[in-house]
Formats: C-alpha cells, structure tokens, sequence
C-alpha cells in the first residue's frame, strides 16, 4: 500500500499495484478473461499468463500468455 | 541483474509479448466471430499485423427460431499472407503450448 497514500489515487496506481496478480478482465463483448496481470500499458493493452476465457460464462479457451487489445477492455477487477 | 525473467521483469509493456512473437505461430481473435492462426511476420503499435501461412475460421450462428440455441457453422479459409488491420483485433496469443 505504498502507492498514493490516501489522496493521490488515481487509476493507473491501481493498475500498477495489481500486477503480478490474478485479475478478470471483461471485454465490451462479454467474454471474460481470468489471469495473472502480467502488464498494462496506456492505451489498457493488457498481458494476461495462465489466462482462461470464458463465454457465457463457459471455459472456452485457455492461453499460456495472451495480448489483449485495449479498445476491447470494458473493464479490469482485482480477484483477490 | 540478468535473471529477470517473468515475475520480476521490470517495466514490461504487454505489446512485448507480440514482439516475443515475431515469426512464431500465433492464435489471434478478431471482432465478428473470427479467428487466425498463422505465422507473424510484422506488427505495428496498432496490432496491424502481416501473417503468413494464415487459416481463418468464421463462426456463423445460423439463428432457427425454434432452436434456443442455434447452430454454430465455420468457415475456414487459408491465405498465403495477410495484412490485418489492427482496430478489429481483440486477442494475441503465442502458439507454442497447447
């Protein structure tokens, strides 16, 4: 919790803090990824290891490393 | 200072990972129920890629009425090389692992 005590917060210090972490990610299309945030960059490029994907809330896939395209991010949730 | 592989690598930004896979086989999911699977000769900031050796799969859901959940069709294509541009990729993934 060494990030931006209580006042200087802003979402990026989230994102920072939460790598290295499991996350969900959930794409304006709604399919769902589940993994470990590996990295995120300014545009809410994503890298994910160990990432499931779920459609309809069903396994679909699961990827060793994968790339996800910011512009399709709705939103990314700390699991933990 | 040369061990930082995964866990600790610092200051990493995810298009890293695309570079990793530069002539590699990768699995790209695009927008319109599409996918490809192909060999990736060049991409640029805006995940515009070049591939070769590329087969495309469609999913086409034929919606039946009375079928709740309609039928799934694909179409595969295959394409000596490809240039896609980047705005309707979604995911990039190395196909070294099953």
């Amino acid at each position: 919790m060494e990030n931006g005590g209580s006042e200087g917060r802003d979402p990026s210090g989230f994102l920072s803090e939460i790598i290295g972490t499991p996350v969900t990610v959930k794409l304006n299309s709604g399919v769902v990824y589940k993994g470990e945030l590996q990295s995120v960059d300014g545009y809410m490029n994503i890298a994910l290891e160990q990432t499931k994907e779920y459609v309809n809330g069903k396994v679909h896939r699961t990827y060793g490393d994968a790339f996800i395209r910011g512009n399709n991010v709705q939103y990314i949730s700390a699991d933990s | 200072m040369s061990d930082t592989e995964d866990a600790s690598a610092p200051q990493s930004e995810p298009l890293d990972l695309v570079r990793l896979c530069l002539d590699e086989i990768v699995f790209v999911r695009l927008r319109g129920d599409r996918e490809l699977k192909g060999r990736l000769h060049a991409y640029d900031s805006h995940c515009n890629l070049v591939l070769g050796d590329v087969q495309e799969t469609i999913y086409i859901v034929e919606d039946e009425e009375e079928d709740e959940e309609g039928t799934v069709r694909t179409v595969n294509k295959q394409s000596e090389m490809l240039f896609v541009r980047g705005d309707s990729v979604v995911l990039i993934s190395p196909q070294g692992q099953p």
